[in-house]
């Protein structure tokens, strides 16, 4: 909302001769604004339409989905919501805490290991930094299915599948090389007399970190915690390869499992599971927003 | 003292990263099942991928999606990014409403929801119903089953939009002014001005949106329940590659095929960054 160019549109009408020619120019741009708005709400709402229909379906009954594209519930049923939870072999809640385990331990796991490659990136001199920096952002790009079928053979020797390791561990050994690069980018920006004050008063490099980056660096670290959130929250990949036993299903291979026994008659509480598999997306969305879009724009992740 | 720090990224850039990317190229040279230790084939792995009329397929599906939805993604972003970027009030509402379905699009949740909408009986047809025209089932026919997809690929145009929109508030408004005072129009600014300062934002959101199109899986496994079909018209790569690899257990096949789709996007890249000296302006 920096530019603002309203003023400047007025502006053009100031040699342009009569009070009359002006308001009409004024009453033109407001028009027109007007318009715009118009559009920009009509879009917009056509986007969200698939979205607001799902809501509203969940709480119809399922034979009624096929035959009803509006937008208001004749009534508000919460038998999908009930039916749907409890149509696995497990509650839903078993998988969402499931999936709220491996969350938590990622989001963890990538502040520590992230911030700390990252400080060593940006503050430290040691041999060898330039070549391991540009390995970092070559891994930043790299398909995960090229290290999948390794990996799972790693994981399988060590006895992990079926475990959360396989998801948990990478994420505290700083494999999301996107979040480095971003918590570089960020501490790069903080003034280098911060640190040397505090070295003069006799602090070492972990109380530097600890102390005085990490908390400077609370707009980068939110930004990574929501990213790892969402991603690993929808990440589905990974949690199909490693995670085989229904028991430790998370939220997406549960939907997956709902999805393919189900069919097609189950509209109504697949619907609702899936509209509480989206619920803590949407709720970080609304929370984090600043953060996301400030991420966005740094490094492009979606 | 550095090391200490760089510990964490170090054993996982070996062990997660570097040693199964070295040890992906070697089972694409060998047969191998899990349950017995991997037999050397040599090129035979990457000899069979010419007469794999499955892959053949899976390549077209995958290019036909990148190509078709990468360039309306964009400029659907752009085109809203500019629009929006003149000072609207509320920009911060827009804003968020078009990005959300960026945030949510790769979950599973959507691609049922996906499922359903351009199912037989789905919510479009229903809406095609009430004017009078009777629909098909999209996800069903192998002609429209590859569209949805790029639909969904499109719908989530928020997030390289947020990026434009970005890229659009470095402009300085002073070249506006000085184009103005030159007696340009609008569509003159829009191609003179806005278009080359904007070409590093483009080519960015390209480059991005190129390698992260041709990896796309979870849509496209549960929108056709994992098969790929109808008749293997929405077999993407990955999941052509998950198939040989998880689904029949041809580990060695399927580490060739994850190698080919590696060089194939670094070719894509590369020729992205090469072509991009004709048309990216970075300022002088």
């Amino acid at each position: 909302m920096a530019t603002d160019l309203g003023p400047s549109i007025g502006g053009a009408g100031i040699d342009g001769g009569s009070d009359d020619a002006l308001r009409r120019r004024r009453r033109d741009s407001r028009k027109r604004r007007l318009l715009k708005h118009v559009a920009l709400i009509v879009f917009g709402f056509a986007m969200l339409y698939p979205l607001l229909w799902m809501v509203s379906s969940s709480f119809k009954p399922s034979d009624v989905i096929f035959r009803d594209p509006s937008l208001i519930p004749s009534e508000f049923d919460f038998s999908n919501y009930t039916e749907g939870w409890t149509a696995l072999a497990r509650p839903f809640h078993h998988y969402l805490i499931n999936s709220a385990i491996i969350v938590g331990f990622s989001v963890v796991g990538n502040l520590l290991s992230c911030a700390m490659a990252a400080y060593a990136f940006a503050r430290l001199q040691f041999r060898g930094r330039r070549l391991f920096f540009a390995a970092m952002l070559g891994t930043i790009m790299l398909p995960i299915h090229v290290v999948i079928v390794p990996q799972y053979i790693l994981f399988s020797e060590l006895d992990w599948i079926n475990t959360y390791y396989p998801l948990i561990v990478p994420k505290f050994l700083a494999t999301d090389a996107f979040f480095i690069f971003l918590m570089v980018q960020f501490i790069r920006g903080l003034p280098r007399e911060l640190d040397d004050a505090a070295r003069i008063d006799g602090c070492g490099h972990l109380r530097i970190f600890w102390r005085i980056i990490m908390p400077l660096c609370l707009p980068a670290l939110a930004t990574t915690a929501i990213f790892t959130f969402i991603s690993v929250w929808n990440d589905f990949y990974s949690q199909l390869i490693f995670v085989t036993d229904p028991d430790l299903y998370t939220v997406p291979v549960a939907l997956r499992t709902f999805v393919d026994s189900q069919g097609e008659s189950a509209w109504g509480p697949l619907f609702a599971m899936s509209l509480v598999a989206l619920g803590p997306i949407f709720g970080f969305f609304l929370a984090g927003q600043r953060y996301l879009m400030r991420g966005i724009a740094t490094t492009g992740i979606k | 003292m550095a090391y200490l720090f760089l510990a964490p990224w170090f054993i996982g850039m070996v062990v997660i990263t570097i040693g199964p990317i070295l040890a992906s190229l070697y089972l694409s040279f060998t047969e191998y099942s899990l349950l017995q230790p991997p037999e050397w084939l040599g090129l035979e792995n990457y000899r069979r991928m010419l007469d794999d009329e499955r892959l053949h397929t899976a390549l077209r599906v995958t290019f036909t999606y990148v190509f078709v939805s990468v360039p309306m993604q964009l400029a659907l972003a752009l085109a809203l990014a500019f629009f929006l970027d003149r000072g609207v009030r509320g920009l911060a509402i827009y804003r968020s409403i078009y990005y959300l379905p960026s945030l949510l699009g790769g979950s599973v949740a959507i691609a049922i929801l996906w499922r359903q909408i351009f199912g037989t009986e789905g919510l479009i047809n229903q809406l095609l119903g009430a004017v009078g025209i009777e629909g098909e089932g999209w996800v069903s026919h192998p002609d429209h089953a590859l569209s949805t997809l790029i639909v969904l690929n499109v719908w989530t145009f928020g997030a390289p939009m947020v990026i434009f929109l970005a890229g659009l508030r470095q402009i300085p408004t002073m070249y506006y002014e000085a184009a103005e005072v030159d007696g340009a129009g609008g569509f003159t600014k829009f191609w003179r001005i806005t278009i080359p300062l904007l070409t590093p934002i483009i080519f960015f959101n390209l480059v991005l949106q190129i390698i992260g199109s041709f990896q796309t899986f979870t849509q496209a496994f549960i929108v056709s329940g994992g098969t790929g079909g109808p008749a293997d018209s929405t077999l993407f790569y990955t999941l052509y590659t998950y198939q040989r690899g998880f689904g029949s257990f041809e580990m060695g096949y399927a580490s060739a095929l994850a190698w080919v789709l590696l060089v194939i996007i670094a070719i894509f890249t590369a020729v992205n960054f090469l072509a991009a000296k004709r048309w990216v302006h970075y300022g002088d």
